[in-house]
């Protein structure tokens, strides 16, 4: 019995210390980071503060009603109550009405706000894919677009628009510390706008299940300063440098004769596939395959040897490379920054 | 026991079912060189030696396998010369005429080792269970797949009625390349 109870006490105190950590962090609705975000917290610590308050108040009525039992069992149901009986059940009713009626206009008012938003300076075209996001930065000037992956860059303190696109199923863009859900929907352009604040990294989940590797759809939001922000757009603008070094030279010829060209791009090269992402500057990313691994030359040769053991029924065939081969194409995509 | 076994089909022919599109997401890339016969003709007696691939069955009646054939076949850009299958600069893929035959085997051998006249070759290109799948799609385009694995939708425009209600033809030899693709004489 005191084991049960001291264990009891354990889980308590163990919940208690990890609840609260489940607010913070880089994808979290609770810590949020955006003026739309904030708005979503607002909504979400205000219906939560008022449910615990009514769940408190009827227990403590739950509670004094059985301590107030009737003292006779057998007298008739309700024979001792007074007439008060039906003004106290009118009031809690209209009580409860004006609550939910509150609670309802609120979240109203709050989706409205986030559903009509001003002009946004920066629009983003954003692209879901199975299983990864496809970016776009365009540009009036088109020497200054270009297309990324599963790396969204944005300014702090600046309105975007992303603009919601899918080639093959629903997928759901949610980026729950900066902005609300928006889905990406084939054959149809769905948009979000949102002003990240503070400069940091967040990250998103695909939240709508599109198949094998939802759960390995994942996104990250890099929000930087305006002069970080223009320094990183002016380095994706620019094509992939020239390979220099005698391996990583090997690495960019086995990546044009292999299979890997038939759907990846390298600006500045021959490459110029459009069904996998655009490689480009995939050395400068955290994260490759939409965030299930975190990149390095090790992780880029394990995911090109085996992509099936990774995300298994990824769209990534298998291709086979001799072993120094694929250590040439490794550090090849490393050098690509 | 006999109200049992109604139930007991039922169970074997929903487990058949799975058989249609079991997918194998780890597979070796196959690097087995298929033996086609380009000619009906052969020295001596009989017809010439073809050996056929134990996988050609495998891909032409996989759900997966062909749907999969069906992706890499936009992917790729098939498209671009062979028009959905009703041809362009390249022949047309659904009319049952076969410049290099029409057996899985030779339509393999067609996409890795490419053919005059326009026709690349994807050799260590594509991998070689990607060219099996688009093969038995190509296959598919004139109904010689299993109908009710053959795709049975497009995600976009309709060129063509779906492949599992296009028309089986069996494959003949003839077919010329359009005039379009031809080396100027």
């Amino acid at each position: 019995m005191n084991a049960l109870r001291s264990a009891l006490r354990c889980g308590l105190a163990l919940v208690l210390a990890v609840a609260p950590g489940g607010c913070a962090g880089i994808q979290s609705a609770l810590d949020a980071h955006g003026v739309e975000a904030g708005a979503i917290a607002w909504l979400i610590w205000i219906f939560t503060a008022v449910c615990a308050a009514v769940w408190l108040l009827v227990m403590l009525a739950l509670a004094l009603g059985l301590l107030r039992r009737r003292r006779i069992a057998d007298a008739p149901l309700g024979a001792h109550y007074g007439t008060g009986r039906t003004r106290v059940i009118a009031t809690f009713t209209l009580l409860t009405g004006v609550i939910v009626i509150a609670l309802s206009v609120l979240s109203y008012l709050t989706d409205k706000s986030l559903a009509t938003p001003g002009p946004a300076p920066l629009t983003v075209t954003l692209i879901g894919h199975q299983w990864w996001w496809e970016i776009r930065y365009d540009d009036p000037d088109p020497s200054r677009s270009f297309t990324t992956a599963n790396e969204l860059h944005l300014p702090a303190g600046v309105q975007v628009k992303l603009s919601l696109q899918s080639t093959d199923v629903i997928h759901s863009f949610w980026v729950p510390s900066l902005a609300g859900k928006e889905d990406l929907i084939p054959g149809w352009k769905n948009d979000i706008s949102f002003t990240p604040q503070s400069p940091g990294l967040y990250r998103g989940q695909c939240a709508e299940f599109c198949g094998l590797q939802h759960a390995h759809m994942g996104l990250l939001v890099a929000v930087q300063t305006r002069a970080e922000f223009d320094a990183w757009y002016a380095a994706q603008v620019a094509p992939a440098a020239m390979a220099a070094a005698p391996d990583v030279k090997r690495g960019h010829d086995v990546f044009m004769r292999s299979g890997c060209i038939l759907c990846h791009a390298i600006r500045g090269t021959r490459a110029g596939g459009r069904v996998g992402p655009d490689l480009t500057h995939v050395g400068s990313r955290m994260a490759l395959a939409a965030d299930a691994l975190p990149l390095s030359r090790d992780t880029l040769a394990l995911w090109i040897a085996n992509p099936q053991g990774v995300k298994p029924g990824a769209n990534m065939p298998r291709v086979k490379l001799a072993d120094a081969d694929l250590e040439a194409v490794a550090r090849y995509l490393e050098s690509l920054r | 026991m006999m109200r049992l076994a109604p139930a007991a089909l039922a169970l074997a022919l929903l487990l058949g079912g799975c058989e249609r599109e079991e997918r194998a997401f780890n597979k070796e890339p196959e690097n087995r060189e298929p033996v086609v016969a380009l000619s009906p003709l052969s020295p001596g007696d009989g017809v010439p030696q073809a050996a056929s691939s134990p996988d050609a069955e495998h891909y032409q009646q996989n759900a997966y396998q062909l749907s999969e054939g069906k992706r890499l076949f936009g992917w790729f850009n098939c498209t671009g010369c062979h028009g959905n299958g009703g041809g362009g600069s390249g022949p047309a893929l659904m009319d049952g005429k076969w410049i290099y035959g029409g057996n899985i085997e030779n339509i393999v051998a067609t996409i890795r080792e490419g053919r005059p006249n326009g026709m690349p070759s994807f050799r260590g290109k594509i991998p070689d269970n990607q060219i099996w799948q688009i093969a038995a799609y190509v296959r598919s385009l004139s109904g010689n797949v299993a109908k009710d694995a053959a795709p049975g939708r497009n995600d976009d425009l309709n060129a063509h009625p779906a492949e599992n209600r296009l028309p089986e033809i069996k494959p003949v030899s003839g077919g010329t390349t359009p005039p379009s693709a031809a080396m100027p004489q």
